[in-house]
């Protein structure tokens, strides 16, 4: 077995503008894929809005700039994630196809484990 | 070296390299590992194969390939474990061993190719691991066929390989549920290498004929591993139908014959009945998939005894169809030239133009080339001179670049 992370992507402007019904229905959708997906589920987590991130860049002089935003500038950004485990790429995507992603899409990342 | 046994091992090579490393694979779960036993299995046979070459020659190799990686696994093991070193000092396989143990070597090729060809590697990666774990291809000659240099494939394969450890890309054949998509990614490369050999994207030559018949060996292993899917037999029959006329694309000069051109006594028989046969049984099957469809365009050209004779009605029938399974531009390009022909020049013009447009097609020279055809039919002779220099800008290969000149000399003669 093996542990993925799957990053939700999805287009925080497109949400903002949704409506209501919309906001309610991804709601129940998470709590839908959670309790279909109970068994593989290690994590998971909604995050506050990339207008709250904040980046750090370590500088050529060696000093850390500090700037207000997430880190790359995409209209889509991570709106939350799911840690998941499975037995392989198949089974992951499998899974990770369920995750509620309206206005975007999902990535799915293996984790990295010391051998 | 005997040069008998020199050609048993290339031919081994060339027919039974996916074969045995996907059987070695399956023991050392790690396809870097599973091509150093089957490279050596190989340099073994060459000095082993002199006293006879084996009755099965695929099983032999196997069978060493196979011990050398338990040896690898064991000795892996040990020092990780610090045991005792079990070392097998089993003596090389003679010519008749083998023959027994190779009905039980599990035939693995499907496994492997699903996994060369898993979506989740970059397409050209797809490609680039198919040539080289199922064909036995080097680095070197995936780099050559496909025009970038050796370092870059390199590190694309070795990219490839990571990724499938990594993010554990499965050793296994799909369920059913997720094979016919899963099916349609491998058929898709086996088309590319069949496509970038039956003309060459660039360079001297019209064909290369190394990538065109390792797309049909692939084409045919996946027919005996797959023999009922219509899907599978129309790629097959594609390829076989498209590739029976590779003797008479070009003068014994080199020049580019069209098909209108071509001497079609020469064009090769037992492929064509082949892919005829398969093309027949599959067309039964409802609704026809992409590749049986393209097929069958091919067997209607195949069943014309002369151009003047094709039954352009039919082909064009075809591609309408073709377009509600598979709509992409370049069948749009094909479809608008079938009407050109089935209609007239003019008819053709206009369905051509509602592709200027396209953005996938922008740079692709066939679309300015079928212009300049059915414009030069219409006798308009500039517009069809601009639209042929257009073209031979766009044209890669050579024997294209040479027929769009001589097109455009004859427009002025």
């Amino acid at each position: 077995m093996a542990e993925y992370m799957v990053f939700i992507w999805d287009d925080e402007a497109s949400w903002a503008a949704a409506d209501p019904g919309i906001v309610a229905a991804n709601q129940t959708d998470h709590e839908d894929f959670i309790a279909r997906n109970a068994g593989a589920l290690r994590g998971g987590n909604r995050l506050h809005r990339g207008e709250t991130a904040t980046s750090m860049r370590r500088g050529p002089d060696g000093g850390v700039a500090i700037s207000d935003g997430t880190f790359a500038e995409t209209k889509e950004v991570i709106g939350g994630y799911y840690l998941i485990e499975a037995a392989d790429l198949d089974a992951a995507l499998r899974i990770a196809v369920q995750v509620p992603a309206l206005f975007g899409g999902v990535e799915v990342r293996p984790i990295w484990t010391a051998s | 070296m005997d040069p008998t046994v020199a050609a048993a091992v290339a031919d081994a090579h060339r027919r039974d390299w996916g074969f045995v490393l996907a059987a070695t694979a399956r023991i050392t779960r790690d396809l870097d590992a599973a091509e150093d036993c089957v490279q050596d299995a190989y340099a073994q046979a060459l000095a082993a194969w002199a006293d006879g070459v084996p009755a099965k020659p695929a099983a032999w190799l196997t069978l060493v390939a196979r011990r050398r990686a338990m040896n690898l696994i064991r000795r892996n093991d040990t020092l990780s474990r610090k045991l005792p070193l079990l070392v097998d000092t089993a003596t090389l396989p003679g010519p008749d061993d083998g023959d027994a143990a190779a009905d039980a070597i599990p035939d693995d090729r499907l496994r492997l190719i699903f996994t060369c060809c898993h979506p989740a590697l970059a397409v050209e990666a797809r490609v680039a691991l198919t040539l080289r774990l199922l064909c036995g291809l080097t680095t070197g000659e995936v780099a050559s066929a496909f025009l970038v240099s050796e370092t870059t494939m390199a590190a694309r394969i070795t990219r490839a390989k990571k990724k499938i450890t990594a993010a554990r890309i499965p050793y296994q054949v799909p369920p059913a549920s997720e094979l016919p998509d899963r099916l349609a990614a491998v058929l898709d490369v086996v088309h590319l290498v069949f496509t970038t050999g039956h003309t060459a994207p660039a360079g001297p030559s019209l064909q290369r004929r190394d990538l065109a018949e390792r797309a049909l060996d692939l084409a045919r292993m996946l027919r005996h591993l797959l023999p009922s899917d219509p899907a599978v037999a129309g790629l097959l029959a594609l390829i076989l139908l498209t590739d029976a006329r590779r003797h008479t694309r070009t003068t014994t000069d080199g020049r580019l014959l069209l098909l209108a051109e071509q001497d079609r006594t020469r064009w090769d028989r037992v492929e064509i009945d082949e892919g005829l046969a398969l093309i027949r049984a599959a067309m039964k099957r409802r609704p026809p998939t992409r590749y049986v469809l393209m097929a069958a365009i091919a067997a209607v050209h195949t069943a014309a005894p002369r151009w003047e004779a094709t039954d352009w009605q039919q082909i064009a029938g075809l591609y309408d169809s073709l377009t509600q399974v598979w709509p992409s531009p370049v069948v749009a390009l094909n479809r608008a030239i079938a009407i050109g022909e089935a209609r007239g020049p003019q008819a053709g013009l206009a369905a051509l133009d509602e592709l200027a447009a396209e953005p996938q097609l922008a740079g692709y020279h066939y679309l300015p080339a079928a212009r300049a055809e059915f414009l030069r039919r219409l006798h308009r002779t500039d517009d069809a001179r601009l639209a042929y220099h257009e073209a031979r800008l766009l044209a890669g290969n050579a024997v294209e670049q040479d027929f769009l000149t001589r097109r455009l000399g004859e427009l002025d003669g």
